[in-house]
């Protein structure tokens, strides 16, 4: 071990049960978050093995994907989706594990509500089976997705057996320019490095650019390291941090958060400390993003135009190209403002916290959703909803003529109702444009929450700088 | 989980990049609580037209392909999601080794607790083997795990890296929980250790 850590180094050391012979480690996990989609397996596996829950005072759970948006009151409609629901109460009341009912206005995308509830924290090392997990890095903590047979394995050890992971720094100076957000950076990023550009790798986020979001801006951020292919991401524990999280239900009080921050400000990187990999943005050089082909690295600013598969050199390039331009339905030198959109969804872990219902709310206010568009949008948590509908956004959503739902994972995926029909197109503040997410072949161009709302108002794909 | 010891079968090419996990089982077929019956959706929305029909031309649905064991893939195989449903669908369908040059990080800790081999092989012997499986269901591709090599339809042998816990574990079919069970005093002692302001979940 060098004298000089990295935050990644410092939360995996503090974290180590035990360091086997061959360096796989027996990692102890303090958080785990568990949905309806990636834990009935696991639980099966407990009950067959007999094993009960190590720490269900360190686990909790909630049902996100599969919930209906639309009201509740009558249950869920969908057979199969009502079974994974239901199988995760019974699960839940098994095992003593602590659930937010779906009716509790704490209710929400698990993402957003470990935050909110603080019950995630930084320094800690959380897990879930999703691999958006790394949300949670914002504040500091290292969060990873992990896949059932993990679950199983840290329900019934409260540990992982793992690698250390690379550390990779994206370190964005500068100042985002108006009518920019975190969405804008992180998609920026990505588009950079790739979707492959973080594999291996745990990437911390630092710079002035970083340290200048909210916490929900740098949530954004750390929650689409995934889809750069690393495993998680951090951003440095700072005063935004701490003031972030006391006061928050589940968050240390009085005396122990002042020791909780304490111990929380040794957290950062020390100057000196090597990462494998260096990459440097200028945020100023950043304009409004979208997504136009099948894969989230396929991104580029709102004025730009497709690019032409022909002046790709490499043929299976190419190939990949030329199939994403079919499947978007693009040609090669179309401009991407202007592009007509179908649906238009504002939700997700990545962007449907209080803060990216007002960035959407200040464009639509005083506007009308397009003729023939669909818009709607989702909250990340019952608490978000209620925050909104007490400043009034609600009504503005309304007046405009967005769907106004409950929250859940919604059409980020489709596991409910909300799905795209073949062929639509939809702009979206969700993660992913891969093929058929939202849909059976249903069209995604992801970007930030001002941006889906200006296409939402204008009926296309919208430099919403245009709009202000 | 079932062992992995050694391996001859057929190998399908499925020559793309970025295969995500949402191509290898889409969202939708997500919603099963049992980790078996996942094969016949695998690659769902490649394999099928919109009616359910198949795809004559997806390598899957070919002869010769049917009952391939090994898939030889492109890079960056299995990104996105965190969904084990991915290498339920593999296994269910009957893959039990994918060979590609890069694989996403998840995916490819999840294929061992599963008792499928991931293996890594730089680009151009994954383009040569690639032309091997292209020949069809002549062409039998071996792999013998404790030996660390990938024996291809002309006999050459091609060594790859593997972990080597995790080959520990599939040679044996070992189940990880009963081996971090062993290391409970550890996970005791350090427990006892945390601070006290560290909060628990109570009273939800």
């Amino acid at each position: 071990m060098t004298s000089s850590r990295t935050l990644f180094d410092k939360i995996w050391d503090a974290h180590v049960v035990e360091r086997l012979p061959d360096g796989t480690c027996v990692l102890y996990i303090d958080r785990h978050l568990v949905h309806e989609v990636t834990s009935p397996q696991a639980f099966e596996g407990l009950r067959l093995a007999g094993r009960p829950v190590r720490r269900p005072d360190a686990t909790i759970a909630v049902a996100d994907h599969n919930v209906p948006t639309e009201d509740r009151s009558g249950g869920i409609a969908e057979p199969e989706s009502r079974l994974q629901v239901d199988t995760l109460v019974q699960n839940v009341a098994e095992f003593g594990v602590p659930y937010i009912p779906v009716t509790d206005a704490r209710q929400g995308i698990v993402h957003i509500i470990g935050p909110e509830q603080g019950l995630s924290l930084p320094g800690m090392t959380i897990v879930c089976g999703d691999s958006h997990t790394s949300t949670h890095g914002a504040l500091g903590a290292l969060a990873f997705g992990i896949g059932t047979s993990e679950v199983e394995h840290v329900l019934a050890t409260q540990t992982l057996l793992q690698k250390p992971a690379k550390n990779m720094l994206v370190r964005v100076d500068g100042v985002l320019p108006d009518g920019c957000s975190a969405k804008d950076l992180i998609l920026a990023i990505i588009g950079k490095i790739g979707t492959a550009g973080g594999t291996g790798h745990v990437i911390e986020y630092a710079g002035a650019a970083i340290s200048a979001l909210d916490m929900a801006g740098r949530m954004t951020v750390c929650n689409m390291s995934i889809e750069a292919g690393a495993r998680a991401g951090l951003i440095a524990p700072d005063q935004v941090t701490f003031d972030y999280v006391n006061g928050r239900p589940f968050a240390p009080k009085g005396d122990d958060f002042a020791k909780a921050v304490d111990y929380w400000r040794s957290l950062p990187s020390d100057p000196g400390a090597v990462y494998d990999k260096t990459v440097v943005l200028d945020a100023a050089t950043i304009v409004p993003q979208v997504s136009w082909g099948t894969s989230p690295e396929a991104v580029m600013p709102i004025t730009g135009v497709v690019p032409d598969p022909a002046a790709e050199q490499d043929a299976a390039r190419r190939a990949q190209l030329d199939q994403m331009l079919h499947y978007m339905d693009l040609r090669p030198g179309q401009p991407l403002a202007g592009l007509k959109v179908d649906v238009v969804f504002i939700g997700s872990c990545t962007n449907a916290r209080i803060e990216d219902l007002r960035a959407a709310a200040a464009v639509a206010a005083g506007r009308r959703v397009a003729a023939g568009v669909r818009a709607l949008v989702v909250p990340g948590s019952g608490l978000v909803k209620q925050q909104a509908e007490d400043e009034g956004l609600d009504k503005v959503f309304l007046d405009a003529g967005f769907e106004w739902r409950e929250a859940g994972c919604s059409m980020c995926l489709g596991m409910n109702p909300d799905r795209l029909t073949p062929g639509q197109r939809c702009a979206s503040t969700s993660n992913r444009n891969f093929e058929g997410r939202q849909g059976p072949r249903g069209r995604t161009h992801l970007l930030s929450p001002a941006m889906a709302a200006a296409a939402a108002v204008t009926g296309a794909l919208t430099d919403v700088r245009e709009l202000a | 989980m079932d062992k992995f010891t050694s391996l001859t079968g057929v190998a399908a090419p499925l020559a793309m990049a970025n295969v995500d996990t949402d191509k290898i089982i889409p969202a939708r077929f997500l919603k099963t609580i049992k980790r078996s019956g996942l094969g016949e959706h695998l690659f769902a929305d490649m394999r099928y037209a919109d009616g359910g029909a198949e795809q004559p031309e997806f390598v899957l649905n070919r002869p010769e392909y049917r009952r391939a064991e090994i898939l030889l893939a492109g890079e960056n195989f299995g990104c996105g999601s965190s969904r084990e449903h991915a290498p339920w669908a593999l296994l269910d369908f009957g893959i039990r080794c994918v060979i590609a040059p890069s694989f996403a990080d998840i995916f490819h800790g999840n294929c061992f607790k599963n008792g499928i081999l991931p293996i890594i092989l730089p680009p151009e012997v994954c383009a040569r083997l690639m032309d091997d499986a292209a020949m069809g269901d002549n062409a039998r591709i071996t792999i013998d795990l404790s030996r660390q090599v990938v024996i291809a339809p002309d006999g050459e042998e091609i060594h790859f890296e593997v972990d080597a816990f995790r080959k520990h574990c599939l040679l044996n079919g070992l189940d990880d929980i009963g081996l971090t069970l062993a290391h409970a005093p550890a996970i005791d002692a350090y427990e006892a250790q945390a601070p006290a302001w560290q909060p628990v979940i109570s009273g939800i």
